[in-house]
């Protein structure tokens, strides 16, 4: 295990650590992107001037965004950002504050921030809406949503199957993400360093349509490991749901900061298909990568759609959702099933992750939003319906993208929540549930 | 290299005098709460932060926007966690306890999310917080701001002792209302919902009712965490508020005992002592070497709160979900 997570550190390198000796001036700079994450800023200029505005020092941000100037003594100092060394598109949120003041106690440093945007994040136009933006939105809420929907199934079926809300699906998001990352810049010596002189998949990254197959095939060990190891265990102890739902929040924030102790903070891209081009079909623009990654998408989820209503397997998941008792009763074997369904949602979790990863970035935070949002996707089509995940995730998707011709995009997910809390007062079974009492 | 050279002294130092901060407070306070609303209540409430950010929230505004005097900005702090709770619970507490916990902390998610917008700025002060309102509160403050208080080497300096002395009267006051209160009537109608809500109607108590008070009150006791939290650091920062924090809290709750009147207490001052010890030891490891910095170094030393907080909620809740000095039969574990 210290091996592995050595050879891991020296993939990466070790992260800030900037020793600091007698007084100085510090801050950070990152931007944040319309999803609301934040992105280092990398040779930046920060200058420094004392109150009086005498210059005494200059700096630039590390790859981290970090600034650290050490200062002559204790007192107050200006820091003026060279707005020329910020990257294309890169903005202050409030232009006017090009300079910041911070006071710098003895033997400490002074930290201050400056908020900074990317420049699209203020492009709201104002010139009325057009059909062609509702239908370009649409498309791109469709996306999100197909992606969505790789999660809000496991965790739909995962509920219907065990009664528990699992908050660590997410993480099985992230995972995905990660492995396939791992896969496409390292093969398994990102996993295991002694095999890094070896040829692909071994010591040499793969295309990333591989690294794909490795994600799925990750998130459905994890997924199998998780009940295997933690929840069938805890089934047969006759632990109680709710304490079960406790262990999944205690298991996300362990798997979450696992992820940034070996991936680090900063968001990466994978190595294939990031920068591409969009097609424009008919009046609509759409990149190659989201046009296959949506395509695969509704392929897989039609072929999960058919494993539950025709095969054996899938009506036995629907039977122990259904019923536990009576599924258990006509000779199912629950726990079985349960597996299956812990391996099933792994493995859709896994490919959904590479999917965001690869529309948007990878990420090790990314997996807390995904999962309010499939949250919101669940109870608005019905909580342990599998069918009414995948549409309430697909309007959840176009609700988002949509909304933000009407809202300011950094809302987008607000309304988003904010509809999950409507459905619940207006239809708290969802639109695909069934009509019954459930307080 | 050699363990002769860690600073034993300050260690415990530093961990006796975080067990004793504001911030201990600011959990105390905010795990007195979630009692009320699972340990006495049985109300599954994964939002707490949302709560606890409105209260902070309610009681910042009122200075530096309605420039409101001190007591009442309290008063309106107290106001914005009750009304959280209206917006909540009027919807979910018909439902099933898990809906609460999804909706509760999405509910947490969006306060943070539309504090922080760009939409609110000249209202919120955007990502940067309420920085302008702790200058009525130094007024009423009797503590020197820059002279240093405290006993022997444990020490605040006044500015933040302020906060401190006044935390734990809140913290006082909170116990003693919750100790009433569970011994009145009240009390013991919200125990008999949380243990047979069908039972509890069949007796004609307003089951739905009288969650939602419960909702309210642990909500505002909460948000009396955020304004000591506002008081302790001087600022009201939206990105203080995050979701974890809500399970920092629950540690802390189940750590003490769930239904247990000084538990959460116990709980916090544990948490922030060991909290504290783990990291300033595991930072004078990296220090004099004893970790090399390949595996972790002083950054990363941060990040294993997080490993600590999630291992303990998770085996806590299997082995002793009752904690340290609560009974199993108390607590409301099954889902309704």
């Amino acid at each position: 295990m210290l091996l592995l997570v050595a050879s891991l550190l020296m993939i990466w390198g070790p992260g800030l650590a900037v020793a600091q000796e007698g007084e100085s001036v510090a801050t950070r700079l990152r931007y944040e992107t319309v999803e609301g994450d934040r992105v280092p800023v990398e040779g930046a200029r920060i200058t420094v001037a004392t109150a009086d505005g005498e210059a005494v020092a200059e700096g630039f941000s590390d790859a981290e965004g970090n600034v650290a100037i050490p200062v002559p003594g204790p007192g107050t100092y200006v820091l003026t950002l060279d707005t020329e060394t910020l990257p294309e598109g890169v903005i202050l949120r409030d232009p006017e504050r090009v300079t910041a003041e911070t006071e710098v106690l003895e033997g400490q440093t002074g930290r201050t921030i400056f908020s900074l945007i990317s420049g699209d994040v203020t492009l709201d136009t104002d010139d009325g809406v057009s059909f062609r933006q509702i239908l370009q939105l649409s498309v791109e809420g469709l996306k999100l949503g197909l992606f969505l929907g790789m999660g809000a199934i496991g965790l739909s079926l995962i509920f219907g199957t065990t009664g528990l809300v699992n908050f660590a699906h997410s993480e099985m998001i992230v995972w995905g993400m990660l492995v396939a990352y791992l896969f496409n810049f390292y093969g398994f010596a990102g996993f295991l360093g002694f095999m890094a002189g070896w040829p692909a998949p071994f010591g040499a990254g793969v295309n990333l349509a591989i690294a794909a197959l490795f994600a799925i095939a990750g998130g459905a060990a994890l997924g199998y490991a998780l009940d295997k190891w933690i929840f069938l265990p805890l089934r047969e102890r006759g632990v109680s749901l709710i304490s079960q739902m406790v262990v999944t929040i205690g298991l996300s924030l362990i798997l979450r900061y696992v992820f940034l102790f070996i991936f680090g903070g900063s968001p990466r891209f994978f190595a294939d298909y990031t920068a591409q081009s969009a097609l424009q079909l008919w009046i609509v623009d759409i990149t190659p990568k989201d046009l296959i990654t949506a395509a695969l998408s509704v392929l897989i989820l039609v072929g999960v759609g058919l494993l539950l209503l025709r095969t054996k397997l899938g009506k036995a998941m629907r039977a122990v959702a259904d019923n536990r008792d009576l599924a258990e009763s006509s000779g199912i074997d629950v726990q079985r099933v349960i597996r299956s369904v812990w391996v099933l949602g792994g493995s859709l979790a896994g490919l959904g992750g590479v999917f965001i990863g690869l529309s948007e970035q990878v990420s090790w935070n990314i997996g807390f939003r995904m999962l309010l949002l499939i949250f919101a996707a669940v109870v608005l089509g019905g909580l342990g319906t599998a069918f009414g995940a995948l549409v309430g995730a697909l309007v959840v998707g176009v609700g988002i993208q949509v909304s933000t011709l009407f809202i300011p995009t950094e809302l987008k997910n607000v309304g988003a929540l904010a509809v999950l809390i409507l459905v619940l007062v207006i239809r708290p079974q969802g639109i695909l549930g069934r009509a019954e009492r459930i307080g | 290299m050699t363990f002769a050279a860690i600073d034993w002294g300050f260690i415990l130092t530093q961990s006796v005098t975080q067990a004793l901060d504001f911030n201990a407070v600011v959990y105390a306070l905010a795990a007195i709460g979630l009692n009320i609303h699972f340990g006495y209540a049985g109300l599954l409430n994964f939002g707490q932060v949302g709560f606890v950010a409105m209260g902070a929230y309610g009681m910042g505004l009122s200075i530096t926007l309605w420039e409101l005097n001190p007591f009442l900005a309290v008063v309106v702090g107290m106001i914005f966690a009750a009304i959280f709770a209206l917006i909540l619970g009027l919807p979910t507490l018909r439902l099933r306890s898990d809906y609460l916990a999804i909706v509760t902390i999405a509910a947490a998610e969006i306060v943070r999310l539309i504090a922080r917008s760009t939409v609110m700025r000249p209202i919120t002060r955007g990502a940067e917080g309420l920085n302008e309102f702790i200058g009525p509160f130094r007024d009423l403050s009797p503590f020197e701001a820059s002279a240093v208080y405290g006993i022997g080497p444990i020490e605040w300096r006044g500015s933040q002792f302020f906060a401190v002395v006044v935390g734990w009267a809140l913290v006082a006051l909170s116990l003693l209302l919750v100790a009433q209160l569970m011994r009145s009537p009240w009390g013991r109608v919200v125990k008999a919902i949380r243990e047979d809500e069908d039972a509890a109607r069949a007796l004609g108590k307003n089951a739905y009712w009288y969650k939602l008070q419960a909702l309210i009150l642990g909500g505002v006791i909460g948000g009396l965490g955020g304004m000591v939290q506002a008081l302790g650091n001087a600022t009201v920062q939206p990105d203080f508020f995050v979701a974890p924090l809500t399970f920092f809290f629950w540690l802390v709750l189940i750590l003490g005992g769930v239904g247990k009147v000084w538990a959460p207490v116990f709980g916090a001052v544990v948490y922030w002592f060991m909290i504290t010890f783990i990291q300033n030891t595991g930072r004078q490891l990296v220090d004099e070497g004893l970790i090399p910095t390949s595996i972790m170094d002083t950054s990363q030393i941060d990040q294993i709160r997080f490993w600590i907080v999630g291992a303990a909620l998770a085996l806590l809740m299997v082995f002793r979900p009752q904690g340290f000095f609560g009974s199993k039969e108390e607590m409301a574990l099954d889902a309704r």
